[in-house]
């Protein structure tokens, strides 16, 4: 039995309550300093993307015009795009940091994104059939997943979502699978929901491959594959970070019959108990968009997320007063523990309970039962 | 014009149409190229109108005038009219409406906005205390119909009150500028001498030339003006007792205006009469008859109609929709209501039922309404 079912409803009401205070603290002090944080990190991404551009051209600097070309697809989507489309600089009232408005350097449309990200993947992190990132619907995550034969190519199919990540969550919103599948969507719905999509991606394509390596002149196939490298080196560390995020095998997820009259508590808990941290210098918080600090996210997707750093310990001590795993690891554990659950999730059977410190993922064997609290 | 200067602003309209050209836009899409151009200028930009703080002084005790260099993108303006003033304030934008006051002929294309702070005012003493020169703000282009009209009247009555100066002494200057041939009465009212904002140029213009006149009215007593109480029409008619003649323009606090409006409207006169509200009489919600709730759409949040403005139960809800003055003027609130009655607090007039834009500031629901928010 996990610690979901050993709280009872006082223990999730006082979590509830001394989370929500640590929001509301930081709610309050919210002002310059992450005004200023947010613009030195978008001053900085900018500047990384015009010096990578230019060094694209320049066939000695070609290496370092990827590298910075890179990092700034990387800062643009993760500590920039990902945190202001949650809505955490909307209090600036600043119209370029405002997640109605702001879009990124992504062929995601902002639009499906916080459909997808902010709405399905936050509301019902980690519960099967309601939160589309366990596998993007195409690969198997969950043990609650049922196995079908395609899922034996889980491995090769991850490499394949890290290599062409942007493309893959353009269109997650389509639900593709529900198309080539199971045949629940028809070729017309998708045709229609595929316009927008394709609006926002050819722009991006056109600028990458065809307009930037046509201003390189004789340079254009450098230019052409500097920005496919730059683009592969952006897709392959987004992945990596998200699926360290939720799948390393502790990670918890949860049936569909939990967000049945789910309280604010029991929505708190889930959220710590489906996601999982990993370490690093102020780097590489920066460069995963402090998603190295994914539990602190996922209780709080609306705080500056360069805050999560000085939230944590809080949160820790939460966790350990009322007994709650908090799951953090090195970069390189929890990536080979996720590998690890990928490719054993390639095979059909369900995974036994696990017997670490750690609260196991689903025990397949007794139906998980809600907590009788509402 | 010399050869440099034609060849300068040749090529900053070449520039300027390069940067505004669908290349431009493809290149950095999707952010935009402001977004590039502001690394290396705070004031560049292909949109908006940004301006750059180049004096601070203070005439009065209470009231700052700020000296600022617009960018390329500014229109210019009409004498009465105001521009939306944006400044960040502890990370947070905040944006009020501020008339200029210099004249439209000023050649060196600086704008002139004096506001005045007062306790409850956030902004203006923000305006006052914390700006120096150097900071970089945002503008909006001029806006508003309180101005002179293009066929310039000739007898021209000035009313102001208080920080309400700054439009009509916009519209003095420029017809100074003009040399403007007709009278020129220019009536203030405020609370002292010490409070008066531009005192000394007023003085000195009312002193230069012979068809300008210049009525002081203090509040207080022993100040020395030439009036002295509040208006009405007695003191009018004694101080300008060609008023029906004039052409008047009236801006000030809400009690004066009435007063004012009050008279014009008596002697049938109303069409004689321009007038801009600078600040709105507080809003009296009736928060007893609310019923129905607010229905947020694009960020799903339901609220229970509280009888405030929509504006105040959406940052109630936890949003943060864009807002200004708060009181019906900027239209910066201004959004899509898909559904419902709302009813605008200044007239009391109840809406349609269908879709509009509405300004949420200035619109508390009757019944349930539901806003594309």
């Amino acid at each position: 039995m996990g610690i979901f079912q050993k709280l009872t409803p006082e223990q999730f009401q006082a979590i509830g309550t001394e989370l929500d205070a640590i929001r509301n603290r930081v709610l309050a002090d919210l002002g310059e300093r992450d005004a200023q944080y947010i613009r030195g990190i978008i001053r900085r991404q900018r500047q990384l993307e015009v010096a990578g551009r230019v060094m694209l051209m320049i066939p000695p600097a070609w290496p370092l015009g990827v590298a910075a070309l890179g990092a700034s697809k990387i800062l643009d989507n993760m500590e920039i795009g990902h945190n202001v489309m949650h809505g955490q600089y909307d209090f600036m009232g600043d119209p370029a940091l405002n997640s109605q408005k702001f879009d990124w350097d992504s062929a995601d449309t902002a639009k499906n994104w916080k459909q997808t990200h902010n709405y399905e993947h936050h509301t019902y992190t980690n519960v099967l059939n309601r939160d589309h990132d366990i596998g993007y619907g195409l690969l198997r995550m969950s043990e609650e997943q049922k196995w079908e034969p395609r899922f034996l190519a889980n491995l090769p199919l991850t490499v394949i979502l890290h290599t062409f990540f942007q493309h893959f969550v353009a269109v997650q919103n389509l639900k593709l699978e529900d198309y080539l599948i199971y045949k629940t969507k028809t070729g017309e719905q998708l045709k229609e929901e595929f316009k927008p999509v394709w609006k926002k991606m050819r722009k991006h394509l056109a600028k990458d491959y065809v307009v930037f390596p046509l201003l390189g002149g004789p340079m254009a196939p450098l230019v052409f594959a500097g920005n496919v490298a730059a683009n592969l080196a952006r897709n392959v560390w987004a992945c990596a970070v998200i699926f360290n995020g939720h799948f390393p095998e502790d990670v918890e997820q949860f049936p569909e019959s939990v967000i049945k009259d789910e309280t604010r508590g029991q929505w708190y808990v889930r959220q710590l108990l489906g996601s999982a941290n990993f370490h690093g210098g102020r780097l590489m918080h920066i460069m995963s968009g402090n998603l190295s600090f994914q539990i602190e996210h996922h209780l709080f997707p609306d705080l500056p997320a360069h805050r999560y750093a000085e939230i944590s310990p809080e949160v820790q001590a939460i966790c350990k007063k009322h007994g709650l795993p908090y799951n953090t690891g090195s970069f390189f554990q929890q990536t080979l523990s996720t590998w690890k659950r990928i490719a054993k999730l390639s095979l059909p059977g369900r995974r036994k309970p696990g017997n670490g410190a750690t609260v196991p993922a689903n025990d397949a064997e007794q139906p998980r039962e809600l907590p009788l609290a509402a | 014009m010399n050869t440099a200067t034609t060849s300068n602003s040749f090529l900053k309209s070449g520039v300027r149409r390069l940067l505004s050209s669908r290349l431009a836009e493809t290149l950095t899409t999707p952010h935009g190229v402001d977004r590039y151009l502001e690394l290396f200028n705070p004031t560049w930009s292909v949109h908006e109108v940004r301006a750059e703080i180049v004096a601070v002084k203070h005439g009065t005790a209470d009231s700052v005038t700020l000296t600022l260099r617009p960018n390329g993108n500014w229109q210019g303006f009409r004498a009465g009219q105001f521009v939306r003033l944006t400044v960040e304030i502890n990370g947070v934008r905040r944006m009020r409406c501020y008339s200029p006051a210099n004249s439209v002929h000023a050649a060196d294309g600086l704008i002139e906005l004096t506001a005045k702070a007062h306790a409850g005012g956030f902004v203006s003493r923000h305006l006052k205390t914390a700006l120096t020169a150097g900071t970089v703000v945002t503008l909006s282009q001029a806006d508003g119909v309180f101005a002179l009209p293009e066929q310039r009247p000739d007898r021209v009555l000035l009313i102001s009150g208080g920080s309400g100066i700054t439009p009509v002494m916009s519209m003095l200057r420029t017809l100074l500028d003009e040399k403007h041939a007709g009278r020129i009465t220019f009536l203030h009212y405020c609370n002292t001498a010490l409070d008066m904002i531009y005192a000394n140029e007023l003085a000195l213009i009312a002193a230069q030339h012979a068809n300008v006149e210049l009525i002081r009215c203090y509040a207080q007593p022993e100040q020395g003006g030439e009036l002295q109480g509040f208006f009405s029409r007695e003191q009018l008619l004694a101080a300008v007792p060609d008023y029906r003649e004039a052409t008047a323009f009236l801006c000030g606090p809400p009690a004066m205006m009435q007063a004012v409006e009050k008279v014009w409207s008596e002697d049938g006169l109303s069409e004689r009469l321009h007038l801009e509200r600078f600040t709105v009489a507080p809003l009296v919600i009736d928060s007893g008859g609310a019923e129905g709730e607010v229905r947020f759409a694009r960020s799903e949040r339901l609220a229970v109609n509280s009888g405030a403005t929509l504006l105040d139960q959406a940052e109630a809800a936890g949003l943060r929709p864009e807002s200004g003055c708060r009181m019906g003027i900027c239209k910066a609130c201004t959004c899509r209501k898909t559904n419902g009655v709302v009813r605008d607090v200044r007239t009391g007039e109840l809406s349609e039922a269908g879709e509009q834009e509405i300004q949420i500031c200035v619109s508390v629901p009757v019944g349930t309404v539901t806003l594309d928010i």
